[in-house]
């Protein structure tokens, strides 16, 4: 395989770790409001402190990976992106020091609180309505962005901006399923179904919508032989939405943590097919845009060695924090 | 409102203003990261709870300095795209990999074991959580060492060929990117900085609080401990610092030129400007205190010895002197001022007064946040002392920037600057409010999940009826 290849599939996992990992404690955020002022809200803010930092540093990875490894691919759609880029930047300052400001300043918690669910709000939204942004083109003229700077803003990027939000909310209510017990679990599970049809609504809407975005993705769904690679995607799809709202009925503990997590999974996998070759639509194939032999190999090491150790102390970080909150409290 | 500026100078100015802002963070917790590593291993050590009453004092306004570095620094790896992208398509191949390497070696560390840093000494026993301090400090380290050798790159390009594209490509060895010729002084000088910023915190917080209680215990410890650090390490900055500047004249001689302020050569041995107002119209230092022929001496080890001016540099490749001259002797005095604190703590050592000096303790509460400003005067001297360009006489910055209108670039830094000094603002009286609190025996940490079970058994328990969940508590004034 060439690494070309290789290093999409690696940026795609550091974007599908940042969605699902950051996704489920931006969630926490938009589902804050929502939670009663006391326990509740810091019981769901417990649950997420000892790892938040090391989701957001897949984001990182994702923004400072693309730039090593595409670095035209960088190049343009940050520009292209701009005031959402921005408005998801802020929004993370405002949501991150959230986790230790509200702590330390008791008569203005409720401030920070609202910093906490605003900024997740608005750095989810943001980053839904980027990705939407890719997939509805992005204008490249000599190694450049060619088009002007409010071009992200369609009801399309509105519906894949709200698809993500509603995601990620689903992901941060099925993690407090799992983590919280008593009245704050039976919230959550509520906030999940709801989440939950709510995801797949949008993510419908948003797969029907890009059949009519562009006829190359249209053909890529429709036609064989790619159909065969591509059938199965919404098929697994349907079966897990079935499952999640199965086992949140079900008042199940885990369970719907890790369907959200397979919808997720399904949902990038048909991102996969539907973007695949390109890295920027219509125009930029991951080819263009790659970094040279030199520098992918430099990086290959580099993440053959560390990426199995990120993964394993990770994990281990996340079983130290294991079990429900509240029972004994970070002591 | 941006119609007088253009968008160049608009992101110019939102990157040294994010990027200032940023490196506070780092500068402090870089140094703190250690420390809190050596109070923790003297603890496991000896056992003395007073070494872990101060790690927990310390962890604290770590938490909090932490938080902002990261928030910050996630703006800070988007800025490349957002409003220098044509330098981030043409330098990406060479320097994208080098922050690819920072991400997994350094940051994932840090973060990945912050939370048991934080959060999980009772959770994972004493010596695990040891190495968790370890691997967080670690972190920081690596994390200096590859964004400084980006910048160092940046500084001094070698080991790449341009390719047909345009784009810079990586050479034969990596080695020679990675180590490229003013990289190791730039990483000992940049690393020592933080060290010494560090120091000078902590000293000053200790010095506050033996002002008004010369009998703590805690207080005395971490400003002893301080003072050694600025004795040490102060002189050897200025050794390291003087070795980076003659690099910097090998490699980026004008660069050294404005710090100096030598507008013209000066064939038989050039002046060493002490004070003077640099006058880049007429090309010349109004008003200057001069000592005859000693920058020759310190630059050449030659009193006689011929230097070159910025008579010999083209103008359109001159940095703005006024900006270098003065961010320079700014960062040059704090060292020696600092340098003068630390023999001022070694004299009243030998005293027997280290505890009961006012004075001392007086000018280190002065000198706390010195380091701070020494930090971003010396960064403010190498970056625009290399000016006009991005990657040293290769691309200029005015062909690096983003293909964006003045009004989104000025719409953004307007953002950035109100939601910085907000945020960031509110942060620092968090940490001054924390750091206002006297140290003392059975510090609580940085836990914070006590706060949950405790509400929900339906108590609002005062500090004394349950000192665990004090900290979190609006009647928490304990010693204030």
């Amino acid at each position: 395989m060439d690494l070309t290849v290789i290093w999409a599939f690696i940026i795609a996992f550091a974007v599908f770790a940042y969605v699902v990992m950051d996704g489920f404690d931006l969630g926490i955020g938009i589902l804050f409001p929502t939670f009663q002022v006391g326990s509740e809200r810091d019981r769901a803010m417990n649950s997420i402190a000892p790892v938040w930092d090391g989701n957001e540093t897949w984001l990182v990875l994702g923004g400072g990976g693309l730039m090593a490894a595409f670095p035209l691919a960088y190049a343009v759609i940050l520009p292209a992106t701009y005031p959402l880029i921005i408005a998801m930047l802020l929004g993370l300052v405002f949501r991150g020091v959230a986790f230790e400001y509200r702590w330390r300043d008791p008569n203005h918690r409720q401030f920070w609180d609202a910093a906490f669910a605003g900024g997740s709000l608005v750095a989810a939204m943001a980053q839904g309505m980027t990705l939407g942004a890719l997939l509805q083109g992005i204008e490249v003229v000599d190694r450049a962005y060619a088009g002007s700077w409010f071009d992200w803003l369609t009801p399309y990027t509105l519906l894949t901006g709200l698809g993500t939000v509603a995601g990620y909310a689903l992901l941060g209510a099925t993690w407090l399923v799992w983590k919280l017990d008593g009245t704050g679990q039976a919230k959550a599970r509520q906030l999940g179904k709801i989440s939950a049809l709510a995801t797949i609504v949008l993510l419908g809407a948003v797969s029907l919508y890009n059949l009519v975005l562009n006829a190359e993705y249209a053909e890529r769904w429709m036609t064989a032989p790619e159909i065969y690679f591509a059938a199965p995607v919404p098929i697994l799809t349907a079966i897990v939405a079935v499952a999640l709202i199965r086992s949140l009925k079900a008042e199940r503990h885990s369970k719907p943590f890790w369907l959200s997590l397979a919808l997720f999974f399904f949902g990038m996998a048909g991102l996969g097919v539907t973007m695949w070759p390109y890295v920027v639509p219509p125009g930029l194939t991951i080819w263009d845009a790659a970094a040279p032999e030199k520098s992918q190999i430099f990086m290959l090491i580099g993440v053959a060695i560390t990426l199995p150790l990120i993964l394993a102390y990770t994990a281990w970080a996340y079983w130290v924090f294991r079990g429900k909150v509240g029972d004994e409290g970070y002591h | 409102m941006f119609d007088g500026l253009d968008a160049l100078l608009l992101a110019r100015i939102q990157f040294a203003f994010t990027v200032s802002f940023h490196f506070i963070f780092p500068s402090f917790s870089i140094g703190l990261a250690s420390y809190l590593m050596v109070l923790e291993g003297l603890w496991l050590k000896t056992s003395k709870q007073l070494y872990l009453d101060l790690f927990k004092y310390w962890v604290k306004i770590f938490a909090i300095a932490f938080a902002m570095g990261v928030v910050s620094g996630i703006v800070m790896s988007y800025q490349f795209g957002t409003n220098w992208s044509v330098f981030s398509d043409k330098a990406g191949p060479v320097i994208g990999p080098l922050m690819a390497y920072e991400v997994l070696t350094a940051f994932f560390l840090e973060a990945g074991f912050l939370g048991v840093m934080l959060f999980g000494m009772n959770k994972v026993g004493k010596r695990l959580h040891f190495a968790a301090t370890c691997m967080v400090a670690l972190g920081t380290f690596i994390s200096a060492f590859w964004i400084l050798s980006v910048n160092s790159w940046m500084q001094t390009p070698v080991g790449h060929v341009m390719g047909a594209n345009g784009q810079f490509l990586p050479g034969d060895s990596w080695f020679d990117i990675v180590f490229n010729p003013s990289f190791p002084y730039r990483l000992v000088h940049t690393l020592m900085a933080t060290y010494l910023t560090t120091a000078f915190v902590v000293g000053g917080v200790g010095a506050w609080h033996l002002l008004k209680d010369r009998s703590n215990a805690h207080a005395r410890k971490m400003f002893s401990m301080a003072m050694w650090m600025a004795v040490t390490v102060a002189p050897l900055q200025i050794f390291a610092g003087d070795m980076h500047g003659l690099n910097t004249l090998e490699h980026q001689p004008q660069k050294v030129m404005a710090m100096e302020g030598h507008y013209d050569s000066h064939p038989n041995g050039a002046p060493l400007i002490l004070f003077g107002i640099p006058n880049s119209e007429e090309k010349r230092v109004d008003y200057a205190i001069e000592i005859p022929k000693a920058s020759s001496l310190i630059l050449k080890h030659d009193p006689n010895a011929p230097l070159a001016g910025l008579d010999t540099i083209p103008d359109d490749e001159e940095p703005p002197v006024g900006i270098v001259f003065w961010s320079f002797r700014i960062m040059v005095g704090i060292g020696f001022a600092m340098l003068g604190i630390g023999l001022w703590s070694l004299l009243a050592r030998f005293r027997n007064r280290l505890y009961e000096w006012p004075g001392l303790h007086r000018a280190a509460l002065i000198m706390a946040p010195s380091g701070f400003v020494a930090v971003i005067a010396g960064w403010i001297t190498t970056e625009v002392g290399r000016q006009p360009y991005v990657v040293y006489g290769l691309m200029r910055t005015a062909d690096a920037a983003s293909p964006l209108d003045a009004p989104a670039v000025g719409a953004s830094l307007l953002a950035f600057v109100l939601v910085y000094f907000a945020v960031f603002g509110a942060g620092t009286m968090y940490i001054l409010r924390l750091m206002g609190k006297r140290p003392h025996t059975g510090e609580l940490g940085a836990k914070r999940g006590d706060t949950g079970p405790i509400r929900t058994a339906g108590i609002t328990p005062g500090p004394t009826q349950n000192p665990g969940g004090a900290e979190a508590l609006p009647t928490d004034k304990e010693d204030v």
